[in-house]
C-alpha cells in the first residue's frame, strides 16, 4: 500500500499510443468499415463523432476485441494486438465502457468496480478458496486503492455498497467509469459517456473525463454525440461516416470541413453546422 | 445383411419417430410462443393415456368419445397451467421456468401413481390387430397407424402456420413479442392457445404411444427422447421437430436391434453432444445473436 | 434496532460475519454441530450425514448454476463419478481414507471440465440439455466398464479407517462428513470474496461483456465446472463410505433434479441457500414420514402412500418456491434479519 496521496502511483499506467491502420469490417455485404486509419496520441482526448450508424460502435468493439476486423491492424504503443482475444488487451492496458450500460446487476458497486482489477490481479483458485495470506493482501490493497483512488475521486462513496440496478442512469454511467479506471487502464475508450443525460450530469462527466486525461495520465478515446462537449474537451476529433473516415483533426479544423457539415445536415454549409453546434447542449 | 428384417426394423423406427416428431411439437409450440421448454411434456403425454383408460374402464364410454375428450382434457390442462403458473413467472429466468414444469412433472406422476398406483397397464384396444405389409415387410398396425396419424397432425400443423390467423400470430409473437403486442396481437392469448394445442398434442400422442407400448407413470420418459429430437432439431423449429424426430426414430431403433437396448439413449445423447457442437442452438434452430 | 455497524479497518468490513450478532448466532450453530452427536439418536445422526453430503453437493451445483449462471443437469452423475472413485481406490489400491475422498473430487473435476468445454458455446437451457446427455453417457460408462466399476451389480465399499479406528456408524462418520462439509461451505463463501468469484458472478450476469472487461470465459468456465464438480465429486466420496455400496442406480438423474431444486429452494447464488435448501429437501420427506405414521391409524393405507406423496409434495414445494419466494429460503432469511435489525421502529 502506497502513502501518497496522488492518485498516479508507480506501477499506475503510463499513456498509451493507439494507432488503428487500414482497418476493414464487413458483415455479408454490409460494410461497416472501410480502411479507418486514425491516431490517438499519448494523453490526448481524441473523439470520433459521425451520424448514427456511422460506424463507431462497431470501430470500438474491433479494438476492444469483440469483432475481428477483416483487414488493417491495431497497434498499442506500436505491438499489434489484432488478433488477441479481449482478454489480453484488457490486460495490456485497454479499457472501455458501455454504450448501453454493461454492469453486473448481481454485485455492488463496489464488487463491480473491483472486478476492473481483475486481469491484475494473482489470486489463484486455492488461494480464493482459503482467503489466506496472498489472497486476502491482494484483496485489502485493491479496496484500499479504489477506496482512495477511484470512490473518491468519482465521488459515489455514498454508494459503494449499493445494488448497481437500484442507481440512476447517471449514476450508473459513473460507476462504469469508475470501473474502467480500476482496470488500470493506458488507454480508456468511452461509448457515449453522457448520453442521456442532464446539463449537470454531463458537465461532471465532462469534468471526470478532463481530470482522468490531467490527473492519471491517460490516453482517451470517445464516441459522443453531445458536440458541445465533444468541442470543449478534445484534443483531436475524428469523423465517420458510412464506416470511413471523413475527416479528422482538430475540434476547430473539424468544424469548418464542409464534408463534415453535410454528413451532418445534408448540406456543405460550415456555418450553419458552427451555429448548430455552439447551441448549448444540443445532441447532433 | 438381412434386408427384410432391416425394413421392417427401418419401418418401426419411422413409426416411432413420427411419434417422436408429434411429441417433440408440443415442445416446438411451447418454446415459440412463450419461451419456455416444458420438461413436462412427457407427464402430459402420460396423462393423455391414463385419462383415455380412465374414460375406458371407470366411466365406460365408447372409445370414440373417450379418444376426444382425453385430447381435450389436455387442452384444459395446458390452459390452467399457463394461467395459473406460467403467466405469473413472465419475465422470470429460464431456468426457473423450466424447473417450475420439472416441478409440474413431479406433482402429475406421484398424483398418477396415487390414484392408478405404478403397475404398468395396457390400453383398451382401439386400432385393431391385423398387421400391416408393406411389400414383405411386416409393420405392427398400431405403429401403422401411429405413423400416419403422426404425420397427418404434423401436416395440419404446418397448414396452420402458414394459413390460419392465430398459427400467423403465434409465429409473429415467436420473432417479436413486443411488436407482434403492438401490432394488435393479442399476445396472452397466443400464449393460452399454443400451450393448450401444445399439451392437447402431448396428450394425443400419449393415447398413440399407450397403445403401442402400454401405460404406466414412467411412460414420461418418452418426453427425454422428445428432447432429445427438438436440441439436435432446434427448439424453435417446427420442421427441425419433424426432421429430428424421423432421425432419432431411427437411430434408436437402429441401435436398440443391431447394438442392444442399453445403447439407445447413449446413442441418441451422443449425437446430442455432437449435434450441438457443430450448431449450438440445434440443426434448424433460430441463432441468437449477442451483442455488447 | 440495529445501530453502529461502522467498520475502522477494510479487514474488518470485507469479512464473513460482519456484526457481533451473527458472529454469536455462527458460535451457536458451530456448538451445536459437536454438540449434535451426543444428543442424537441413531437415526437423526443417519439424517444428520445424509444433510452434510447434500448440502457439499449443492453448494458445489449452487457455484456452477447460481453463481456462474451455468444450468447443469448432470450433479448426480458427477457425485457417482467421486464414489465410484472412491470404491475403487479404497478396494483396488488401499490408499487412505482421506486421500481417496481428495481423489473423488479431483477426479469428478476432470470429469466436470470434459463435460463443460460445450459451454462456451452452446448457451442457456441446450447446455442443461448437454448435460442430461453427459450423464446419460456416464451412465453408460458405469454399467459397461466392469472392471473398474464392477457393472450393474456395482461395488461393494469397505468402511472408512482413520489412524486404525474404523468409521462404520453414522456416530463415527459425522466426525468426517461434518467438517469436510463445513470447509467446503467455508471455502465457497472466501471465493465469493475474491477475483475469482466475481468473474463468476460477471460471466452469469453478462458474458460477453466479462470478456471486454479481461476474464477469459472459457478459462472460468471451465474453472466453475472444475469446482462444482469437484464440490460433487467429493460428496459423492463420502457418500460411497456413508452407503458402502455404490451401483450405476445410485445416482439417477433425479438426483440432479434435486440438487438444482434443492438450490432453487435454498436461493440460487446464495451460499446460506445451498445449505438451507439442501438440509430443507432432505428433511422434508423424512417429516413425511412423520405424518403418514401418525395418519395410519385414520387411514389403513397412508403408508403406501407414502411415495408418491413425497414426489408430490417435492414437484408442489418447486412450484410453491417458484411462484411465492423465486429467492429462496436466503431471502426469507435475509427478510427476517430486516425485521430484527428495525425492530421496532418498522415492521
Amino acid at each position: 500500500m502506497s502513502t501518497s496521496s496522488s492518485p498516479v502511483e508507480t506501477s499506475a499506467p503510463v499513456a498509451a499510443h493507439l494507432a488503428v491502420d487500414g482497418l476493414g469490417l464487413w458483415f455479408g455485404g454490409l460494410k461497416a468499415l472501410t480502411d479507418v486509419s486514425f491516431e490517438v496520441k499519448p494523453g490526448t482526448i481524441t473523439a470520433l463523432i459521425g451520424p448514427n450508424g456511422a460506424g463507431k460502435t462497431s470501430l470500438f468493439n474491433c479494438i476492444s476485441g469483440f469483432y475481428r476486423p477483416r483487414a488493417g491492424s491495431i497497434r498499442l504503443d506500436g505491438v499489434d494486438i489484432t488478433r488477441t482475444h479481449p482478454p489480453e488487451r484488457a490486460k495490456a492496458g485497454l479499457a472501455r465502457t458501455f454504450q448501453n450500460i454493461a454492469l453486473f446487476k448481481g454485485m455492488t458497486v463496489l464488487d463491480n468496480i473491483k472486478l476492473g482489477r481483475h486481469a491484475h490481479m494473482k489470486t489463484n483458485l486455492l488461494q480464493a478458496l482459503t482467503y489466506w495470506g496472498a489472497a486476502r493482501a491482494e484483496e485489502m490493497e485493491l479496496r484500499a486503492e479504489v477506496e482512495r483512488q477511484i470512490i473518491d475521486f468519482l465521488e459515489i462513496d455514498h454508494i459503494r455498497n449499493k445494488p448497481v440496478a437500484s442507481l440512476s442512469y447517471g449514476l450508473q454511467k459513473r460507476v462504469e467509469l469508475a470501473r474502467a479506471l480500476a482496470m488500470r487502464p493506458r488507454l480508456l475508450m468511452l461509448d457515449e459517456p453522457v448520453a442521456g443525460m442532464n446539463r449537470e450530469e454531463t458537465e461532471d462527466m465532462a469534468r471526470f473525463i478532463l481530470d482522468v486525461k490531467e490527473e492519471w495520465g491517460i490516453s482517451i478515446l470517445m464516441v459522443e454525440h453531445d458536440m458541445a462537449m465533444v468541442m470543449d474537451i478534445s484534443d483531436h476529433v475524428v469523423v465517420l461516416n458510412f464506416g470511413k473516415v471523413i475527416a479528422q483533426g482538430l475540434p476547430a479544423e473539424v468544424q469548418g470541413n464542409p464534408e463534415v457539415a453535410a454528413a451532418y445536415l445534408g448540406s456543405g454549409d460550415p456555418a450553419e453546422l458552427m451555429r448548430r453546434l455552439s447551441g448549448v447542449g444540443e445532441a447532433a | 445383411m438381412d434386408w427384410l428384417f432391416f425394413t421392417e426394423v427401418t419401418l418401426a423406427g419411422l413409426g416411432s419417430g413420427a411419434l417422436l416428431s408429434l411429441t417433440a411439437l408440443s415442445f416446438v409450440l411451447i418454446y415459440k410462443a412463450t419461451r419456455v421448454i416444458n420438461l413436462a411434456v412427457g407427464e402430459i403425454l402420460m396423462l393423455g393415456g391414463y385419462l383415455f383408460f380412465a374414460f375406458v374402464t371407470a366411466f365406460g364410454l365408447a372409445t370414440w368419445l373417450a379418444i376426444p375428450l382425453a385430447i381435450a382434457g389436455g387442452a384444459l390442462f395446458g390452459f390452467v397451467v399457463e394461467r395459473t403458473l406460467i403467466r405469473p413467472m413472465l419475465g422470470e429466468s429460464s431456468i426457473s421456468v423450466l424447473m417450475l414444469t420439472v416441478g409440474l412433472g413431479s406433482v402429475l406422476i406421484g398424483a398418477t401413481e396415487l390414484i392408478w398406483n405404478t403397475d404398468p397397464r395396457a390400453l383398451p384396444d382401439f386400432m385393431g390387430q391385423t398387421p400391416v405389409f408393406i411389400g414383405e415387410a411386416y409393420v405392427s398396425r398400431k405403429i401403422a397407424i401411429g405413423f400416419v396419424v403422426s404425420a397427418l397432425v404434423i401436416a395440419l400443423f404446418l397448414l396452420l402456420f402458414r394459413f390460419w390467423r392465430g398459427g400467423v400470430a403465434l409465429r409473429a409473437t415467436a420473432t417479436d413479442q413486443a411488436a407482434a403486442y403492438s401490432c394488435g396481437i393479442n399476445v396472452p392469448a397466443v400464449f393460452s392457445l399454443a400451450w393448450m394445442v401444445a399439451c392437447a398434442t402431448a396428450a394425443g400422442a400419449g393415447l398413440l404411444v399407450g397403445a403401442i407400448g402400454g401405460i404406466s407413470p414412467t411412460m414420461g420418459v418418452f418426453g427425454l427422447s422428445a428432447l432429445v429430437v427438438v436440441i439436435i432439431g432446434g427448439l424453435d423449429s417446427v420442421l427441425g421437430a419433424l426432421i429430428g424426430g424421423i432421425l432419432i426414430g431411427l437411430v434408436e431403433a437402429w441401435a436398440g436391434t443391431f447394438l442392444g437396448g442399453e445403447y439407445k439413449l447413449v446413442t441418441t445423447f451422443s449425437i446430442l453432444i455432437a449435434a450441438l457442437m457443430i450448431r449450438p442452438y440445434g440443426l434448424f434452430g433460430t441463432v441468437e445473436i449477442e451483442r455488447l | 434496532m440495529r445501530i453502529a455497524t461502522a467498520k475502522e479497518t477494510y479487514i474488518a468490513d470485507e469479512g464473513l460475519l460482519v456484526t457481533a450478532t451473527q458472529r454469536a448466532w455462527m458460535g451457536v450453530l458451530l456448538a451445536m454441530l459437536v454438540l449434535a452427536p451426543f444428543m442424537l439418536n441413531q437415526y437423526w445422526l443417519y439424517l444428520a450425514c445424509l444433510v452434510a453430503i447434500n448440502v457439499a453437493s449443492a453448494t458445489g451445483l449452487n457455484i456452477l448454476t447460481g453463481y456462474t449462471g451455468l444450468v447443469s443437469l448432470g450433479q448426480a452423475a458427477f457425485m457417482a463419478v467421486g464414489a465410484y472413485t472412491v470404491a475403487f481406490f479404497e478396494g483396488q489400491v488401499g490408499t487412505p481414507f482421506l486421500l481417496n475422498i481428495l481423489a473423488a473430487g479431483l477426479v469428478s473435476a476432470l470429469v466436470g471440465v470434459l463435460v463443460g468445454i460445450p459451454s462456451l458455446r452452446v448457451k442457456g437451457l441446450y447446455l442443461a440439455i448437454a448435460t442430461i446427455a453427459a450423464s446419460v453417457i456416464l451412465h453408460f460408462v458405469f454399467t459397461h466398464w466392469v472392471s473398474v466399476t464392477g457393472g450393474v451389480r456395482g461395488i461393494n465399499v469397505a468402511p472408512a479407517r482413520f489412524f486404525g479406528l474404523e468409521l462404520a456408524s453414522p456416530f463415527a462418520l459425522y466426525f468426517v462428513i461434518v467438517p469436510i462439509t463445513c470447509l467446503m461451505v467455508l471455502g465457497a463463501a472466501n471465493l465469493f470474496r475474491t477475483r475469482i468469484g466475481r468473474a463468476f458472478i460477471a460471466i452469469r450476469d453478462r458474458d460477453i461483456s466479462a470478456e471486454v472487461l479481461g476474464i477469459p470465459l472459457l478459462r472460468y468456465k471451465l474453472m466453475s465446472f472444475a469446482l462444482s464438480s469437484f464440490y460433487a465429486g467429493v460428496a459423492g466420496g463420502m457418500w460411497a463410505y456413508f452407503f458402502r455400496v455404490v451401483t450405476p442406480e445410485s445416482f439417477p438423474f433425479a438426483t440432479s433434479i434435486f440438487f438444482l431444486a434443492a438450490v432453487i429452494v435454498g436461493g440460487l447464488g446464495t451460499i446460506i441457500g445451498s445449505v438451507l435448501g439442501a438440509a430443507f429437501m432432505t428433511l422434508v420427506p423424512e417429516l413425511l414420514k412423520y405424518v403418514v405414521d401418525w395418519l395410519a391409524p385414520i387411514f389403513p393405507n397412508a403408508g403406501a402412500a407414502l411415495s408418491p406423496v413425497r414426489t408430490i409434495v417435492f414437484g408442489a414445494l418447486i412450484i410453491l418456491f417458484l411462484v411465492f419466494e423465486p429467492h429462496g429460503l436466503a431471502e426469507m432469511v435475509r427478510r427476517a434479519r430486516r425485521f430484527f435489525h428495525l425492530w421496532p421502529f418498522r415492521t
